[in-house]
């Protein structure tokens, strides 16, 4: 098990170097770089600013600096906000996003578990029609639309009521991250159902359900213990990297309702070609899917007897 | 096939679960119901930790923002709520370069000479002031103080000033000291920067040379970059300084208390600032920092925010709400700007000129852009640029231009018989990813092609790398767009000098050359304010650029809140005259 989990580190540790290396001479091969403002800077300015982000330095030698700073941990000053350390960055807006991420994967998790029964469960009938339908829509609808159109939807309501029922946008408060979460985990949610109900219906018709009724076992039982515990597995296979992606995916949630989180700055990053933040929260965010991945390998080990991590 | 493989793929099941085992299904309803019962237990479970987690997340996220219950408009406190469009990039004074930032530095910060609610130059610390030929003397007011309550004097300028130039703070915008003696020396590390041209006489009077005559200083001290900085206060930051609320020192109406980054500010009004003119609301709140007009559009909606911009497609829904639209212009003018570089088929003057006859601006705004606040450009200089007496465009009108398809096709078939083409080659055209632009150039893309049967090949890059390939040169056309440093036509006269960086065409003449030193040196009004119009004349002789449309913001207020201030120069926003006024409901 330790020995598992330790193989499994290192080679997590060879994968997050790789995604720096490919990341930083990919990133320093765009056309273009940070120091570009739509006003022209003079010879004498620009070579100000290279020096002073240590730009002037040959490429291979600026990746070896960047290795080292990165190995202590230290990822640079931002180019964009010139006055904050993406550490801070990293510190102060990555805990937003994970708690959006969180609740939106519970939501989505939960949502697509439930769903995903219920449709196997009534499947060819009323309610499995409904929730498949929905399903689609959730998976088709792009989430600006969703996030957008529930946005609005708080406006109408709080209109109506002429109360503040909901925030329409910010953060703080336990108010401020419902909807927002809810739009997130949604498209995750769909597909979770999608993959829960297939799941549920390869095991509805597996010998052991057969074995289990014919032996008489009590159906809430059957359901439970057989059917359930074992058509969760490809979910929670899942689970991890959608944890990952629900967190570094949040950038247009987070424009339309105006939260702090760190996938703004993702994107906006890649856009102002802000170097030291690519790299920070590319590598921050390879080393958190990474883990994630490694986390639910371990976590499958308890799950299902069938899986020995030794 | 009992059972369906692979991962969802829709209807897949559906139909692997058809007649053959409808029979076992009907026949189950006794396992559905009790294993539905189950299911609605676990239900009921999952929906109670959900709310406990929620709950639990709630009480880790409670401190990193604003509590949301703040309404646009605040009269018990006297505060008003605002939104901000991306969170201030560089808040150290000497340093900023952007608009957002130019915002919030407007209402912390004054300099010597500040903007008055009509958008004049008004005593700022400087009481009052003397501007030479060869230097300029300002003479400070004794109650400007610094948020600490101490006097701001004339050394906090002398440190700030030098500190731009120092090529240790590699201050991008330096180069609005190189007015200054020595400013540009000291920038390039070959003087120290003691040896600016600015001197403290004493507390109260502070004495500037030249490096050559520049009768718009004034309006030059009025820009971020020349703002006070504190000596002590800096140092005492360990390099901090501007990074966070309470690494800065305020000497403007308002300091601010609170800044969750990305997120929120607070801005109150400090005690300290010595007039009463500006400042007048106790509590500015930037509660929301999103560049998303529909988010704000609903925020405004929601009486959350006391105003926001409206864009085009916003315009019927505001007008059903019968609310108030304002229009205000922001200075900027867009324009193609030419690559007039040897070899590119742009340097070829009878081929721009051919360009210029086969459009209109104002076609491209009233049936192309279709913003209510845009104005179509005819000119280099924008609308609201001063003359001697009046606007600059009265005293000196642009050149009456007309489409003319036949003076067009000759200017085409002299530019082809000079360049000894057979056939133009596809023309690129750069453009940034913004909306007008994309509109702008696939207009274009279509006229040029109808009209004088040109191959336009369209280039969209996103901002950087657009400005890469506009300093490489590699475009022919580009589409560009200037906004204004201080209210002065310099700020556009200067573009297409040849030493002017700015101009990423290569545009080179002598006459122009000639024509914009006259105007960066001359001290009689009439004289340079008639060098304006000769520069005028010759962008739209020599085809330097094709101007296509001044921007200009259409916005609503709430109508509780009187004078905030829109303006092409200074912040594009500016609360400082923003009151309450419930008396008009």
């Amino acid at each position: 098990m330790w020995w598992f989990i330790g193989k499994r580190l290192i080679q997590g540790l060879i994968t997050v170097w790789f995604i720096a290396t490919a990341t930083f001479f990919a990133m320093h091969n765009v056309p273009g770089d940070p120091l570009l403002n739509d006003r022209a800077t003079t010879p004498i300015i620009r070579a100000n600013l290279e020096a002073k982000y240590g730009l002037d330095k040959p490429l291979l030698t600026q990746y070896f600096i960047y290795l080292n700073n990165i190995a202590h941990g230290d990822f640079g000053i931002s180019f964009a906000q010139e006055n904050r350390e993406v550490n801070d960055i990293i510190r102060e807006h990555f805990p937003v996003s994970a708690i959006l991420g969180v609740l939106a994967v519970l939501i989505a998790a939960v949502g697509g578990i439930l769903w995903g029964s219920l449709t196997a469960l009534y499947r060819n009938r009323m309610p499995d029609y409904i929730i498949m339908f929905l399903v689609i829509l959730g998976i088709s609808v792009p989430s600006f639309v969703i996030a957008a159109l529930s946005q609005l939807g708080i406006v109408t309501i709080n209109q109506l009521l002429g109360i503040n029922f909901l925030p329409v946008a910010g953060w703080g408060t336990i108010y401020h991250m419902l909807v927002p979460a809810l739009v997130l985990g949604l498209s995750t949610m769909a597909y979770l159902t999608r993959l829960m109900r297939s799941s549920m219906l390869e095991i509805v018709y597996s010998d052991f359900v057969r074995t289990a009724k014919s032996k008489g076992v009590p159906p809430a039982r059957i359901f439970a213990r057989h059917q359930l515990r074992n058509a969760v597995l490809p979910v929670i296979t899942v689970l991890g990297p959608s944890i990952a992606a629900i967190t570094t995916g949040g950038f247009v949630v987070e424009i339309v309702f105006a939260i702090p989180g760190l996938g703004r700055f993702f994107v906006e990053a890649v856009q102002q070609l802000d170097y030291t933040v690519i790299m920070g929260t590319t590598v921050f965010y390879g080393a958190f899917l990474v883990f994630m991945v490694i986390l639910v390998d371990v976590i499958y080990g308890f799950i299902d007897p069938r899986v020995r991590l030794s | 096939m009992l059972s369906p493989k692979g991962w969802g793929i829709l209807g897949a099941d559906g139909g692997a679960m058809s007649d053959s085992h409808k029979a076992l299904i009907d026949h189950d309803d006794n396992f559905t119901r009790s294993a539905g019962k189950q299911l609605a237990v676990y239900a009921v479970y999952a929906v109670l930790i959900l709310a406990a987690v929620v709950y639990l997340l709630s009480l880790a996220a409670g401190h990193t923002g604003n509590n949301g219950n703040d309404m646009a408009v605040d009269i018990e406190n006297n505060a008003i709520t605002i939104a901000l469009r991306e969170e201030p990039p560089q808040l150290d004074p000497g340093r900023s370069t952007d608009a957002s930032s130019g915002v919030v530095l407007a209402h912390v910060f004054e300099g010597l000479i500040n903007y008055d609610e009509e958008a004049q130059l008004t005593p700022g610390v400087a009481e009052r002031w003397e501007i030479r030929e060869d230097g300029a003397t300002f003479w400070l007011r004794d109650n400007a103080r610094w948020s600490d309550g101490k006097v701001v004097t004339a050394q906090d300028f002398v440190f700030a000033w030098r500190r731009v130039v120092d090529p240790a703070t590699a201050a991008e915008y330096a180069f609005f000291l190189y007015p200054i003696k020595n400013g540009e020396e000291i920038n390039r590390g070959e003087l120290p920067k003691e040896m600016l041209g600015v001197r403290a006489v004493n507390d109260r009077q502070l004495e500037v040379e030249f490096s050559r005559p520049t009768p718009y200083f004034d309006k030059l001290v009025a820009w971020y970059t020349y703002l006070p900085v504190r000596e002590d206060f800096y140092n005492s930051r360990n390099g901090r300084f501007g990074a966070d609320a309470d690494e800065l020192l305020y000497n403007g109406p308002y300091m601010i208390t609170e800044w969750v980054h990305s997120s929120s500010m607070l801005w109150k009004k400090n005690p300290y600032y010595w007039s009463d003119a500006r400042g007048f609301v106790d509590e500015i709140r930037t509660a929301y920092i999103t560049n998303d007009d529909n988010a704000k559009l609903n925020l405004f909606k929601d009486s959350k925010i006391v105003e926001t911009h409206l864009s085009s497609p916003m315009l019927p829904d505001a007008m059903a709400e019968k609310w108030q639209i304002d229009r205000a212009m922001d200075g900027t003018v867009f324009f193609f700007e030419f690559n007039h570089r040897p070899g590119r088929i742009t340097s070829n003057l009878n081929f721009r000129k051919a360009l210029l006859f086969a459009q209109e601006s104002s076609e491209l705004v009233y049936k192309a852009l279709k913003e209510a606040s845009y104005l179509p450009a005819v000119s280099l200089f924008p609308v609201w640029i001063e003359g001697v007496n009046g606007k600059f465009r009265e005293e000196y009108p642009p050149p009456n231009h007309h489409m003319d398809l036949e003076k067009a096709r000759h200017y085409l078939a002299l530019a082809k018989e000079e360049l000894g083409l057979d056939e133009f080659p596809p023309i690129v055209m750069l453009s940034g990813d913004q909306p007008a632009s994309m509109v702008s150039a696939t207009y274009y893309q279509e006229l040029f092609r109808d009209r004088l049967g040109l191959e336009i090949r369209i280039d969209t890059q996103i901002f950087k790398q657009r400005l890469q390939k506009m300093t490489a040169g590699d475009f022919d056309i580009v589409l560009a767009g200037w906004g204004p440093d201080y209210d002065d036509a310099l700020t556009y006269g200067d573009l297409f000098a040849s030493w002017n960086l700015q101009n990423r065409g290569r545009y080179k003449s002598d006459e122009m050359d000639a024509l914009i030193k006259k105007a960066q040196t001359t001290l009689d009004k009439v004289d340079r304010v008639a060098t304006f119009g000769k520069i005028q004349q010759l962008v739209y002789d020599d085809a330097v650029i094709l101007p296509m449309y001044e921007r200009g913001w259409t916005y609503v207020v709430n109508p509780q809140v009187k004078g905030i201030r829109r303006r092409v120069v200074g912040p594009e926003v500016d609360y400082n005259f923003a009151r309450i006024d419930v008396s008009s409901d």
